[in-house]
C-alpha cells in the first residue's frame, strides 16, 4: 500500500501555508479607540517581555502573575540581572528592564545610539541587607568595616573575621554577593567601595539570590547581602545586621519605616521599571504598566518589598501618562535620597 | 508450456495485449529510470548520515569560534595554571581553569570510589552468580536507574542526602561535593555494571571451568580469572562511566554549588565545569563579551577531556570485542 | 599436609560472603532508587491534583502549577521527533543497506560514536552560539527541539541499525531474487519488519530527551512563563499553524530546577512543588521506558523466525 502522492502534497501546502505571516499576532485585540481609563483587560492579547534584575523580578513576577489572570496577554519576565537587562533593553528585545539602579551613563549611550527611548519609573524600595548567620555573635558593622571586606584590594588577602576588626573571632571569613551582571552588586560595591563594581572577585557570586541565603544560612562564619525581601521571607535562617554609616545616627536596621524616614543607609535604594517608549504604544504594554503603577503598592507589600508611598505611585503614573522619557539621575546611582527627591527630579537624557 | 513472450502482441502470450504494453513500458523506459530513483533516495540517506559529521563539526567550530577571542586576551599558560576563575569581574579578573577542573575532577573522584567497585561488583554477581531468572528482573530494575532524570538526582542529593550526611558530618555545607558525587556515582553504576557484565559474559566458559578443574572456588575464579580476562571490556566500561560523570551538569549544579573553589576537599561546595556553564547561562551575557566566551572555553576544555576518554574507551571495546 | 575439609569449607564460605557481597551492591541500587521515588513520592504526591497540572507558575508555591511546563515539555518533544527520528532512521538504513567499507563510512561511525559521548552541556552551548546567535532564532521552542534533536540522534541511528541487523538476512536476498532495487527492498520489507525496533528506539530516545536540562537552560529557557505558546490549531485555513515554534518555552525539568533551587521555607513550600514537578517527569519517563519493553516484548513473540 502506497502512500498517495496527493497526500504529501497536501501535507507540504499546510507547511507552507501555516508558515506565513500571521496577521492576528500582536494586534492588541478589539479594543483599539478605547478611552485611556479602563481598558477592558480580558479583550488584549499580545506579548509583554520583561527581563532584567532578580531583585526586582520578584515584584514583576507577582504583577505579571495577577495580570495575566486577568487578561490573556503573555507576560515573560527573565532574570538576566539588571545589567543584562539594560543590554537586552538597549538592543530593543526587551519591552521593559527591571533595574535595582538607575540606567548608567554607558547604557543611555547605548541606547540613544540604538535609538530607543525610555520611560524611567521608581516602582518600590529596596533595603539591601547585610546578613549573618543568626549563630554569628555580632549584632551591628560599620561602612568602613564592609568596605575593609569587599574591597578590591582584599582579595586574597582579608579571609578571617579578626582581619577586619580584632575584636571580632578569629574565624574564616566566607562572603556571600551578587554576581557582576546583578544591579544589586553595582549598588552594593558603589555604596560601600566608593565606585560600582569595585570588589574583590574571591567571594560567592551568584546571580540568584537563593543560593546565597541558602550559603549564608548554612555556614556560621559567612556574611552576605541580599535583597530586604529575600530576608524577610528567610527570617528563621538569617540575621540581619544593623548598618552604622558613621554619619553620627549610630547603627540602623532596614526596615519599611527607617527607609522611608532615609534613615538606613547607605544601603537603601530605588527600584525601576523601564519602558521602552515605543513599545508602550502598544496597548498591551500600556495596559501592563498602568497596572503595574496602580497595583505596586499592594503587590509589593505581598512579596515583602518596601512600597514608595501612594504619591509616589500617582507621580509615576502621570510620568507614564505623559510619556515623559530620560532619567533624572544623570546616569549614575545616588546614595541616600529621599524617595520625593528622586521623583521630583526632572528626567534628563 | 511455450514461455511467456515478452514481444507485444507476440503469438502464445497468455496476458491481455494491455499488460504487456504495461510490461514493456516499463522496461523500454529502460533499466535507468528504476535505478535513477534508487540513486537518489542512496545520495539522501547519505546526507543524513553525514549530519552526524555536521553535528560535529559544529561543535568544534562553535567552540573554536568563540574562544579563539577569548585566548587572544588570556594567555594559555594563565589559563592553565592561575587558580582563581573570575572572569566576569571588571576589575582584576583572573581566568585560571583549574579551580572549575578542580571541582569536576573531585567530584568525579568521588562518584568513581563509588560506581566502580559497587558496579563491579553488580558486574561479577549477575554474571558468574545469580541464577537466570534474578537476572531478568535486576537488570531492568538497574537501568531504570540510569533512566531518572538528573534534575531529579539533583532533588534527591539535596534534600535527602545531604540531611542523611549531616547525621555523621555536622559541619557539612548544605552545598557539598560529597554528596553530588555520591548521588552521580550511584547514576553511573548501571553504565558501569551493563558494560562490564556483557564483557564478563564473553568470557569463554572454557576458562572457568578450567579454573573449577583445579580446584577454584567462583570468588577466586571471578577475580583471578574472569576479571583479568574480560578487562579490556571492563576498561572500557569504566572509561565510559568516567566520561558520564565528567560531563553531568545538573545534579552538581544544584548540590555542589556554583561557586568556583579551588580546594580537593570533598565536603565544601564547589563549581565544575559544567555548573560554571549552566550558571553563567542563566544571566546574560551578549556575544563578545570575555564572560561569554569563557563559557566556551571552559566548554572546549570539557570537550577535549570527554573526547580523549571516548577514543580511549572505543579503542579498549574494539579490543575487547575482536578477542572473542 | 593440607587439610582438605578445612579448605573446601573455607572456600565454601568465601564464596557465600562473595555472594551476598553482590546481593548488597545489587540491594544499594535498587535501595537507592526506592528510596528516591519513595521520597519524592512522599512530599510531592499528595500536592498533585488538576488544578496542579492547570494551573501556572506563580511567586506563591500553593498557587503554583505545571501547566506551561508540561506543555512546554509535549511541545518539545514533538519537535524533537519529528527531526530526530527521519534523520536517525535515514543515517541507519543508509548505514546499514548502503555503506561500503570505505573512509567515509568509517568517519561516519566514528562521528556518531563520539556524539553518543558527548556531554549534554556541549549540545547546549552549540544551540546558544549557532542556532541562538549566529542564525538569530532566538531562545524558542524550535531551538530547544533542535538542540534535543542532535542530542539524541546517536541513540536513534543505532536503535535502528540494531533493528535492521536483527533481520535475517533471507528476506533481503530473496526480495533481491525477485529483482527488486535496494530502495524498493528497505520500503517494502525492511522498514516495516524493523518499525517496532526503531519504535522502541524512539520511544527511548524521548524518554532521554523529556528529561534534559542542562543544554535547555543554556539555551536560555526564560524564569517565568505564565502562558501557554499559541495552539497548533486555528479556526481558520489551514487549520494548523506554525508560530507556536517561536514562542519562549518552559518545561517540566526546567521547572524542577527553578523550584528546588529556592531555599526551604514552610510557609511558601516550592520543595514540594518541586517534588510533585519531579514526580511528574518520572512518571512520564518510567511510562515511556515501560511502553518501551512492552513493545521490545511483543515484537520478539511476534517475529516468526
Amino acid at each position: 500500500m502506497k502512500t498517495p502522492g496527493r497526500l504529501w502534497a497536501a501535507a507540504a501546502v499546510l507547511l507552507i501555508v501555516g508558515c506565513g505571516p500571521d496577521t492576528s499576532q500582536k494586534s492588541g485585540g478589539s479594543a483599539s479607540s478605547q478611552p485611556e481609563t479602563d481598558v477592558d483587560l480580558k479583550s488584549l492579547t499580545g506579548t509583554v517581555k520583561v527581563d532584567g534584575s532578580s531583585t526586582v523580578y520578584l515584584v514583576t513576577e507577582k504583577v505579571a502573575a495577577v495580570f495575566q489572570k486577568a487578561s490573556k496577554v503573555k507576560v515573560t519576565v527573565g532574570i538576566s540581572g539588571t545589567g543584562g537587562g539594560f543590554k537586552k533593553f538597549c538592543r530593543g528585545e526587551i519591552d521593559v528592564a527591571d533595574a535595582s539602579r538607575p540606567i548608567l551613563k554607558a547604557e543611555m549611550d547605548a541606547a540613544k545610539e540604538a535609538g530607543i527611548e525610555y520611560i524611567e519609573l521608581p516602582v518600590c524600595f529596596d533595603a539591601l541587607t547585610v546578613a549573618v548567620n543568626p549563630a554569628n555573635p555580632l549584632d551591628s558593622i560599620t561602612v568602613a568595616e564592609l568596605k575593609k571586606m569587599w574591597e578590591p584590594e582584599a582579595l586574597g588577602k582579608v579571609t578571617r573575621w579578626n582581619q577586619v576588626n580584632p575584636a571580632w573571632p578569629d574565624a574564616e571569613l566566607t562572603l556571600y554577593g551578587a554576581g557582576t551582571d546583578s544591579g544589586t552588586f553595582d549598588y552594593f560595591t558603589e555604596a560601600i567601595c566608593g565606585k560600582a563594581k569595585s570588589s574583590r572577585g574571591d567571594y560567592g557570586a551568584n546571580e540568584n539570590d537563593n543560593v546565597i541565603v541558602q550559603g549564608i544560612s548554612g555556614n556560621k562564619h559567612a556574611l552576605g547581602y541580599i535583597p530586604f525581601a529575600y530576608y524577610v521571607t528567610n527570617k528563621s535562617k538569617l540575621k540581619a545586621l544593623a548598618v552604622d554609616w558613621e554619619k553620627g545616627a549610630g547603627p540602623v536596621l532596614p526596615s519599611l519605616e527607617n527607609v522611608l524616614a532615609a534613615k538606613y543607609n547607605p544601603l537603601s535604594r530605588p527600584l525601576f521599571i523601564y519602558v521602552n517608549r515605543k513599545a508602550a504604544e502598544r496597548p498591551e504594554v500600556k495596559a501592563f504598566v498602568e497596572f503595574y503603577l496602580k497595583n505596586a503598592h499592594d503587590l509589593a507589600e505581598k512579596v515583602k518589598y518596601l512600597p514608595l508611598p501612594e504619591k509616589a505611585y500617582e507621580m509615576g503614573r502621570a510620568r507614564f501618562a505623559k510619556l515623559q522619557t530620560g532619567s533624572g539621575f544623570g546616569g549614575e546611582a545616588e546614595i541616600g535620597l529621599p524617595v520625593e527627591e528622586i521623583l521630583s527630579r526632572e528626567p534628563k537624557h | 508450456m511455450p514461455a511467456r513472450s515478452i514481444h507485444p502482441g507476440a503469438p502464445g502470450a497468455a496476458p491481455s495485449r494491455v499488460d504487456a504494453l504495461a510490461d514493456a513500458s516499463n522496461l523500454m523506459l529502460g533499466p535507468g529510470r528504476r535505478y535513477w530513483k534508487d540513486w537518489v533516495v542512496e545520495k539522501g540517506l547519505l546526507l543524513a548520515a553525514l549530519s552526524s559529521v555536521a553535528v560535529t563539526t559544529g561543535i568544534v567550530l562553535i567552540l573554536l569560534y568563540e574562544s579563539v577571542p577569548f585566548f587572544r586576551k588570556v594567555s594559555l599558560w594563565s589559563f592553565l595554571t592561575d587558580t582563581m576563575w573570575t572572569p566576569n569581574f571588571p576589575v582584576n579578573p583572573h581566568f585560571g581553569i583549574l579551580p572549575l577542573v578542580a571541582g569536576t575532577v573531585v567530584t568525579t573522584t568521588v562518584a568513581l570510589a563509588v560506581a566502580l567497585p559497587v558496579g563491579t561488583m553488580i558486574a561479577i554477581y549477575l554474571s558468574e552468580y545469580a541464577p537466570f531468572a534474578l537476572r531478568e528482573v535486576l537488570k531492568p530494575i538497574l537501568e531504570l536507574l540510569s533512566a531518572v532524570p538528573t534534575v531529579v538526582y539533583g532533588y534527591f542529593a539535596l534534600l535527602f542526602v545531604t540531611p542523611l550526611l549531616q547525621k555523621f558530618l555536622p559541619n557539612l555545607p548544605l552545598q557539598s561535593m560529597l554528596s553530588a558525587g555520591i548521588v552521580m556515582g550511584i547514576m553511573i553504576i548501571p553504565y558501569v555494571s551493563s558494560l562490564s557484565e556483557d564483557a564478563m559474559r564473553s568470557v569463554p566458559m572454557l576458562l572457568r571451568e578450567g579454573a573449577y578443574a583445579l580446584g577454584a572456588n567462583k570468588m577466586i575464579t571471578s577475580i583471578k580469572v574472569v576479571y583479568p580476562a574480560a578487562l579490556s571490556g571492563i576498561g572500557a566500561a569504566y572509561i565510559l562511566g568516567i566520561s558520564r560523570a565528567i560531563g553531568e551538569t545538573m545534579i552538581v549544579a544544584v548540590a555542589a554549588g556554583s561557586q568556583p573553589n579551588f580546594t580537593l576537599d570533598p565536603q565544601q561546595p564547589a563549581a565544575t565545569i559544567t555548573a560554571y556553564i549552566v550558571q553563567v547561562c542563566m544571566g546574560d551575557l551578549p556575544r563578545g563579551e570575555i564572560g561569554y566566551q569563557s563559557i566556551f572555553a571552559a566548554g572546549l576544555t570539557l570537550f577535549l577531556m570527554t573526547l580523549g576518554f571516548n577514543i580511549l574507551g572505543h579503542y579498549l571495546r574494539k579490543r575487547f570485542r575482536e578477542a572473542y | 599436609m593440607i587439610d582438605t575439609y578445612r579448605l573446601i569449607a573455607r572456600r565454601r564460605l568465601q564464596d557465600s560472603v562473595f555472594n551476598v557481597l553482590g546481593i548488597v551492591c545489587m540491594l544499594l541500587g535498587v535501595v537507592t532508587l526506592a528510596a528516591l521515588l519513595f521520597d519524592l513520592a512522599v512530599t510531592g504526591w499528595t500536592r498533585i491534583d488538576r488544578t496542579f497540572l492547570t494551573s501556572f507558575p506563580d511567586p506563591e508555591a500553593a498557587e503554583a502549577g505545571v501547566y506551561s511546563a508540561w506543555v512546554g515539555s509535549l511541545l518539545l518533544m514533538l519537535v524533537t521527533i519529528s527531526l530526530a527520528v527521519p534523520l536517525g532512521v535515514a543515517a541507519g538504513v543508509y548505514l546499514e543497506e548502503y555503506a561500503r567499507k570505505n573512509w567515509l563510512t568509517t568517519i561516519i561511525e566514528i562521528n556518531i560514536a563520539n556524539l553518543a559521548g558527548v556531554p549534554s552541556i556541549i549540545y547546549g552551548l552549540l544551540a546558544l552560539g549557532l542556532l541562538v546567535y549566529q542564525f538569530h532564532l532566538g531562545q524558542t521552542i524550535v531551538v530547544g527541539g533542535i538542540t534535543l534533536a542532535f542530542l539524541v540522534l546517536p541513540i536513534v541511528i543505532v536503535s535502528t541499525r540494531e533493528a535492521l541487523r536483527a533481520i535475517p538476512r533471507g528476506i533481503r536476498e530473496a526480495a533481491y531474487a525477485l529483482g527488486a532495487t535496494p530502495w524498493q527492498v528497505i520500503k517494502d520489507h525492511l522498514l516495516p519488519y524493523s518499525a517496532g525496533g526503531i519504535a522502541t528506539g524512539t520511544i527511548i530516545a524521548l524518554s532521554r530527551a523529556i528529561g534534559e536540562t542542562a543544554p535547555l537552560l543554556t539555551v536560555g529557557a526564560l524564569a517565568f512563563i505564565a502562558f501557554l505558546p499559541d495552539s497548533p490549531l486555528q479556526s481558520r485555513f489551514p487549520f494548523v499553524n506554525f508560530h507556536w515554534l517561536n514562542s519562549d518555552f518552559t518545561c517540566l525539568p526546567i521547572q524542577m530546577f527553578n523550584w528546588v533551587d529556592r531555599p526551604e521555607n514552610p510557609e511558601n513550600d516550592f520543595h514540594r512543588n518541586a517534588a510533585a514537578a519531579g514526580l511528574v517527569l518520572i512518571i512520564m519517563t518510567l511510562s515511556l521506558n515501560g511502553a518501551a519493553i512492552y513493545i521490545r516484548y511483543r515484537l520478539r513473540k511476534r517475529l516468526k523466525w
